[in-house]
C-alpha cells in the first residue's frame, strides 16, 4: 500500500481549514492530510488539528514557499510515496485528487501532474482568477512552455501533485516567495516529466490572497527574474553527496 | 596648500577613529572578527591613502581625477559598496538557516507530541486492563 499525503499550507485561514481538511478525509480518503500553518496568528492550528490533520506548526511566517517545502521534508521523513499540495482555502477541490493520481500512475515515466484551470478551453465555469491576473498567467505560460518544452496552460496553480523524486526535490530545494512558477523551472532542470489535468477552481472562502493588488507588480517581476536566473544556474540544487546548501561561514 | 593640509588631517582623523572604533568594537566582543576583517581592511587601505599623500595623487591622477582628496571618497565609495553586498549575502544566509531552522522545529514539534500521545496511550492501556481484572469475579 503506498502511502499518499496532501500537504496544506495555511495562514490565518482559520475559518477554511476545517472543512478543508474534512473534505479531503470525505472526497480523498486515502491521502494522509499535513496542515503547514504558517506562523498564523489565529486559530489555524487548532481547527485543523481537531479536523483531524496532521499539523506543522512555523514558529513564523515563511511564505508559501517555505511552508510547502516543510511538507515536502515532513513527506520525505515519513516515507510517502505521493505528495500533492492543496491550497488552506478551499479554492482546490479534493474531489479531483483521484483524476490527478490516476494520471500520475498512468504513465510512469510522468514526476508531477498539476491541475490546470485553462486546460479545458472550452470549459469558462469554475474560478479563473481575474482578468489582470490572467494576463500575468498567460505570459508566464508562454514563457514556461517555452523553457519546458511541453504546453504550461496553468503555471501558477497550486494544485499539484508529485512522486517520490519530486518529494525528494522539493524537500531540500523549493523556492521562497512565489513558489509555483519557479518550481516547474526547478523541476525541469531535474529531467522531471510533468503534465496537466483540467479541473475547476473554487472562489477562496475566507482570508486573503498571499498575493495583494499591489503586489502583483512586484510578483511579476521577481518571478520573472527567478526564472531567468534559474535557467542559467547550471546545477539548481545540491544532489547527493555534494557540499550542504547552508553552512556557517568561516571566511568573510 | 593650507586647505590640502587640512583635508589630509580631516581625512587621517576619521580614518583612524574609525580604525579603532572597529578595533573596540572587535575587543568588546561585540563585533565578530568575520565581520570586522572588511572594515579593518578599507580603514587601513583609507588612513594610509590619507598619510601617504604622494600615492593618492599618483591614483588620483592615473584614474583622471583632479582633485586629489576626491579620490579618497571615490576609494570609500568602493568600500562602502563591496560592504553593503557583503551584508546582503549575510543577510540572505541567515534567512535561508532561519528557514531551515524554522522547519526543522516544526517537524521536531510535530514529532515529539505525537510520540508524547502515543506514551499517554500506552500508559492509559496496561492501567484499564489492570481495572479488568480487578473487577473480575
Amino acid at each position: 500500500m503506498t502511502k499518499l499525503l496532501a500537504i496544506v499550507p495555511a495562514y490565518n485561514e482559520a475559518g477554511a481549514i476545517a472543512s478543508t481538511v474534512s473534505e479531503l478525509h470525505v472526497h480523498a480518503p486515502e491521502f494522509d492530510v499535513l496542515v503547514v500553518d504558517d506562523g498564523s496568528t489565529d486559530d489555524t492550528a487548532r481547527c485543523a488539528r481537531r479536523a483531524g490533520a496532521t499539523v506543522l506548526q512555523l514558529p513564523f511566517n515563511l511564505g508559501i514557499g517555505g511552508a510547502v517545502q516543510c511538507g515536502y521534508q515532513y513527506a520525505l521523513d515519513h516515507g510517502y510515496q505521493v505528495a500533492v499540495q492543496v491550497d488552506g482555502d478551499g479554492q482546490h477541490d479534493p474531489r479531483y485528487l483521484r483524476e490527478l493520481l490516476e494520471h500520475l500512475r498512468s504513465d510512469p515515466n510522468l514526476n508531477m501532474v498539476t491541475g490546470s484551470r485553462f486546460l479545458d478551453a472550452t470549459d469558462k465555469d469554475g474560478y479563473r482568477s481575474s482578468a489582470s491576473r490572467r494576463i500575468g498567467i498567460r505570459i508566464f505560460s508562454r514563457i514556461l512552455s517555452r523553457i519546458v518544452g511541453r504546453p504550461i496552460t496553468d503555471p501558477t496553480s497550486g494544485l499539484r501533485m508529485t512522486d517520490r523524486r519530486g518529494i525528494e526535490l522539493f524537500a531540500r530545494d523549493y523556492p521562497h516567495d512565489y513558489p509555483e512558477v519557479e518550481a516547474l523551472v526547478l523541476s525541469h532542470a531535474h529531467r522531471m516529466v510533468g503534465d496537466e489535468v483540467p479541473v475547476r477552481m473554487r472562489a477562496r472562502v475566507t482570508g486573503r490572497s498571499s498575493i495583494g493588488s499591489t503586489q502583483s507588480v512586484y510578483y511579476m517581476v521577481k518571478v520573472l527574474l527567478a526564472v531567468i536566473v534559474g535557467m542559467l544556474r547550471t546545477r539548481p540544487s545540491i544532489e547527493a553527496g555534494e557540499a550542504a546548501p547552508v553552512h556557517a561561514e568561516h571566511g568573510l | 596648500m593650507e586647505m590640502g593640509l587640512r583635508i589630509q588631517l580631516v581625512a587621517i582623523v576619521v580614518a583612524g577613529g574609525l580604525f579603532f572604533l572597529v578595533f573596540e568594537l572587535v575587543r568588546r566582543k561585540r563585533l565578530m572578527e568575520r565581520y570586522a576583517l572588511l572594515w579593518l581592511f578599507s580603514t587601513i587601505v583609507l588612513l594610509g591613502l590619507a598619510v601617504w599623500k604622494d600615492l593618492l595623487v599618483t591614483i588620483s591622477t592615473a584614474v583622471g581625477i583632479y582633485y586629489a582628496p576626491s579620490a579618497l571618497f571615490a576609494v570609500a565609495l568602493g568600500f562602502i559598496l563591496v560592504l553593503l553586498l557583503h551584508f546582503s549575502l549575510v543577510i540572505s544566509r541567515l534567512a535561508d538557516q532561519n528557514k531551515v531552522l524554522a522547519q526543522k522545529l516544526s517537524l521536531l514539534q510535530q514529532r515529539v507530541e505525537s510520540l508524547e500521545s502515543r506514551e499517554a496511550e500506552n500508559a492509559e492501556a496496561p492501567r484499564t486492563s489492570r481495572a479488568e481484572i480487578g473487577s473480575l469475579p
